[in-house]
């Protein structure tokens, strides 16, 4: 292993990712360009549905400089947008969304025409002479609505999911109280800094058609393009470059990017599109809209008996990539770090008019916490206890691990909780915000007239899911070192990661290690990065390959060296004697050029030293936390201020922590924005009313409050032999739930808050109700 | 559309000689028609703050200005902050604090702290804040930002 000096797995160290980013020498989507490239501009539908009665492409074809326009009918060939192969689903098949529509607008921009120009600007004015004659249809705006027609034989309800265990009816006809809620989790979404973008290039010369300026799937969306255009897996490649923000929606596949590739194949030239702002805010995934009617059956001392959700998930106008995911996650995350002995959920999975939805980070986590920690905070208003009471004896016990929740349904896989210590999370939680203190500080502002409170989340967090990823890592002649995955990079820092547990299993300087991830033709098979899998499951599969190279360079440097391999130790790239640490030695450079092919030493060894390995976890991890929150209302504007915030999290193990306390602090804030600010809406005719940064309110440096983050290593997971859990999506689970809680807490009325965002005028209305009864 | 015009850009020191149609924006130039491609675009209508630069010194959104307008101006871009190797100290207490993640935010938050420090070098915590909250960050929480340019404050002011 490496010396204390250079040893950083669990350091806070700098980034490898960072020197080209701050001196603006990043390479993002918008930054590729190839010789002669055509600029590729969406016309997108003005309706939220329509019949398409006619398309006119002549003037825009007429145009100088406009190299071919196409509608649906050149591309009549082409299938829908695929799910990915994991998550095919029949019944879902026929909700898929075109590459452009066929006869009919689902969604206000919803692709119908594609333009090819020489010049982005030129391009666009083309779009602009497109003339589409459209009838308008019966909108649908809300998935609580009664369901219409998606199409002759297909309803727009795509599926009736349900989640069950226990013995739902008979837990409720025995509670000594149901406490119900109706609520609402608003619509909003990831919003990257950097817009989508993709460039398609054929080269004929290869064979080969290059999607750049994908992100998150590369290898995914791989496999789905080559079903898609019916191509063998060796014909296209997926490139990764910079990516300016994930945050789930970033990445997946959408229309736009079979277009650019079908586009440079036929039309002989590169194609370059990228997005502006308001298409992204009309047509990037968006997420987090569903209705809840939930109860909650207790007995006398607050004990959860049961729980049952009816729920509605407004999935927008088409089923994309991840098919009925996140009303899934909604359910089977619902009953969260309780031990609830009987459930059920039922989601009406709709379709409306309005943009596509699919999985923002944490999906179906910030949206069902959201709700179960309003329930109970529900049981513990009805039966006058306190919050933290009712928490305290609901949550699983540390000696049930692991804990498992087997559901009825055959097709639904169990979740098996590797480990938790949770209780003592919330206490360390309590005790770092003084909340004790808290309470008595508020309640004596609250007698001198102010509106203040707080609230409590508790959330659990799922990550690292299998099946398997892989790794290739290679050592130069001149001891440089290459790691090969097929993870994804999207700010997080991927690269850091993976260098860090590369050095700590092979006994290098992390700085001198060059990570690859993205790149379809470097390795087979990746994972990607999503649902928080980098750094346990490609990170696993890094370690275990450092350990594979390892064990191979000790076995030549045994032979050279002339001592055991068990009696060498690699210290910064350079093999010594653990005992004699300034005898002989050999740099791992050195041991490549032996191993070179041809090479005399290299006796019945394989050449190359370099080793492939592959880390296949059985069972997901399953990271927890608590959000706390302390809110000052103003009565009289309906506006909250965050006065504190913290988020406290058990990561098992923490391989940076910077990193691990950056991607919480973010989340955080970013669970703020939806818990206040950030909303999709649209008007009943379907017309999204949020397609500027005017209307769509990310928070700002003004905005964030100092977000207190308190990391723990409590229970490491028994799956992985370092123990790490996951960190991506904790900071953002738990906001709704703290800050509706909050807010209900410092208003002084119980369950008030029964809608995210709380926007001011929102929190008016419950404040004017309130003071007329 | 209508004709092109000749202009010359003076970035980070250095004229640029390009042709650009009157309605290209200045941060199209400054990417595509000069190549200088560490200014980003996130909102293309002056809200995020990605694109900014400097234009005689005052942080510009260069997303919101025309190319022709910008003719005759000192431009100063992210590419222009290191002096050589050397990075600005704003650039390396950025990465010591960790104060970015996807990066794309990062050049504009750089040149517009920059813009605020050499105009004020010792500009109040609470102003700092105020006057960074111009700009957007999506994966942060920006505190780590403001810590970063805090402390980069305290270097320029030592050297």
């Amino acid at each position: 292993m490496a010396t204390e000096k250079t040893r950083v797995l669990g350091h806070a160290v700098e980034r490898l990712e960072d020197p080209p980013l701050v001196t603006g020498r990043g390479r993002y989507a918008g930054d590729i360009n190839f010789p002669h490239q055509l600029h590729m501009r969406i016309l997108r539908s003005p309706h939220a549905h329509a019949r398409i009665k006619a398309i006119d492409t002549s003037a825009a074809e007429a145009l100088p400089g406009v190299f071919a326009v196409w509608t649906s009918e050149d591309i009549a060939e082409l299938g829908p947008v695929d799910f990915r192969a994991d998550r095919a689903s029949e019944i879902l098949k026929p909700y898929r969304q075109p590459v452009l529509a066929k006869g009919r607008v689902r969604y206000v921009g919803d692709p119908v025409a594609a333009v090819f120009a020489d010049d982005a600007y030129l391009a666009e004015d083309a779009a602009e002479l497109i003339v589409v004659e459209y009838e308008e249809l019966p909108v649908i705006t809300r998935a609580d609505q009664d369901p219409g027609e998606f199409d002759t034989g297909f309803g727009t309800e795509a599926a009736l999911l349900t989640h069950t265990f226990g013995e739902v009816d008979a837990a409720f006809a025995k509670a000594h109280k149901v406490i119900e809620l109706d609520l609402l989790t608003g619509r909003h979404s990831g919003v990257p800094l950097e817009t989508r973008g993709a460039i398609g290039r054929y080269d004929a010369a290869r064979d080969v058609l290059e999607l750049h300026g994908a992100a998150k799937v590369p290898h995914r969306n791989k496999d789905t393009l080559v079903g898609m255009l019916g191509l063998q897996p060796n014909q296209i490649h997926v490139h990764e470059s910079h990516v300016g923000g994930g945050f789930g929606i970033r990445g997946e596949l959408y229309p736009e990017d079979v277009l650019v590739l079908v586009a440079a194949k036929r039309l002989g030239r590169p194609v370059k599109w990228i997005e502006d702002r308001m298409e992204h805010l009309m047509c990037a995934n968006q997420g987090r809209e569903q209705r809840h009617l939930a109860r909650v059956a207790v007995d006398e001392t607050g004990r959860i008996l049961a729980m049952d959700d009816e729920i509605f998930h407004d999935q927008g106008a088409y089923v994309r990539t991840h098919g009925s995911n996140v009303a899934n996650r909604t359910m089977c995350m619902l009953t969260g770090l309780y031990d609830v002995p009987a459930f059920r959920a039922v989601a009406h999975f709709r379709l409306t008019n309005k943009t596509p939805c699919a999985t923002y980070r944490a999906p179906g986590r910030f949206e069902s916490t959201y709700v179960r920690e309003q329930l109970v905070d529900a049981i513990a208003a009805e039966l006058d206890l306190d919050r933290i009471t009712v928490r305290r004896q609901n949550l699983i016990p540390e000696d049930a691990f692991p804990y498992v929740l087997a559901f009825d349904e055959p097709h639904v896989g169990n979740l098996e909780f590797d480990s938790g210590k949770y209780e003592l999370l919330m206490d360390k939680a309590l005790e770092a915000f003084g909340w004790d203190a808290a309470q008595e500080d508020l309640a004596r502002r609250r007698a001198a007239g102010e509106m203040v409170g707080t609230g409590i989340g508790l959330f659990l967090e799922e990550g690292g899911r299998g099946p398997s990823d892989g790794a290739i890592i290679s050592v130069d002649a001149k001891g440089g070192i290459e790691v090969v995955t097929g993870g994804a990079s999207l700010g997080q820092g991927f690269e850091t990661a993976m260098a860090q547990l590369c050095a700590e299993g092979l006994g290098v300087d992390y700085k001198k290690i060059r990570v690859v991830h993205g790149q379809t033709d470097r390795i087979p098979y990746g994972i990607g990065a999503h649902a928080t899998r980098a750094t346990v499951l490609t990170g696993g599969a890094v370690y275990q390959t450092a350990l594979t190279l390892r064990a191979k360079a000790l076995d030549m440097a045994a032979e050279l060296l002339q001592t055991p391999a068990e009696a060498l130790d690699i210290v910064d790239g350079v093999v010594q004697k653990r005992n004699d640490p300034a005898g002989p030695t050999m740099t791992l450079g050195d041991i490549a050029k032996r191993l070179a092919p041809g090479s005399k030493a290299l006796g019945g060894r394989a050449p190359g030293l370099w080793a492939e390995d592959f880390f296949n976890p059985t069972e997901t991890v399953f990271p927890y936390g608590v959000h706390l929150a302390q809110v000052r209302v103003d009565p009289g504007t309906g506006g909250i201020t965050v006065e504190r915030f913290m988020v406290a999290y058990d990561v098992g193990r923490a391989v940076n922590p910077a990193m691990v306390e950056g991607q919480l602090v973010g989340g955080c804030l970013q669970g703020l924005g939806g818990a206040l600010y950030e909303e999709f809406a649209y008007d009943e005719d379907g017309q999204p009313l949020a397609v500027t940064f005017a209307d769509y309110l990310l928070p700002t440096m003004g905005d964030a409050p100092a977000i207190e983050c308190l990391i723990t290593e409590d229970a490491p997971s028994p799956l992985n032999p370092l123990g790490m859990k996951s960190a991506g999506e904790g900071g953002i689970n738990g906001v709704g739930a703290a800050i509706a809680g909050a807010v209900n807490d410092a208003i002084g009325i119980p369950g008030a808050v029964a809608r995210l965002p709380i926007t001011p005028q929102r929190l008016r209305t419950i404040l004017r109700a309130a003071q007329q009864n | 559309m209508s004709a092109k015009r000749n202009i010359t850009l003076n970035l980070n020191g250095r004229d640029h000689a390009v042709s650009v149609e009157p309605r290209r924006t200045l941060a199209d130039a400054i990417r595509d028609d000069c190549g200088l491609t560490g200014t980003h675009l996130g909102c293309e209508h002056g809200i995020c703050g990605t694109c900014t630069v400097l234009l005689d010194g005052e942080p510009v959104r260069s997303c919101l200005m025309f190319a022709v307008q910008a003719q005759g101006k000192a431009i100063r871009t992210v590419e222009g902050l290191a002096e050589g190797d050397d990075l600005h100290p704003l650039q390396e207490s950025f990465m010591k604090h960790h104060a970015l993640q996807c990066g794309y935010c990062t050049p504009g938050f750089l040149v517009l702290a920059a813009g605020i420090l050499e105009k004020d070098p010792d500009i109040g915590d609470d102003a700092l804040a105020e006057a960074l909250s111009a700009n957007l960050c999506r994966c942060t929480g920006y505190a780590n930002i403001l810590k970063a340019v805090r402390a980069a404050a305290q270097e320029m002011r030592r050297r």
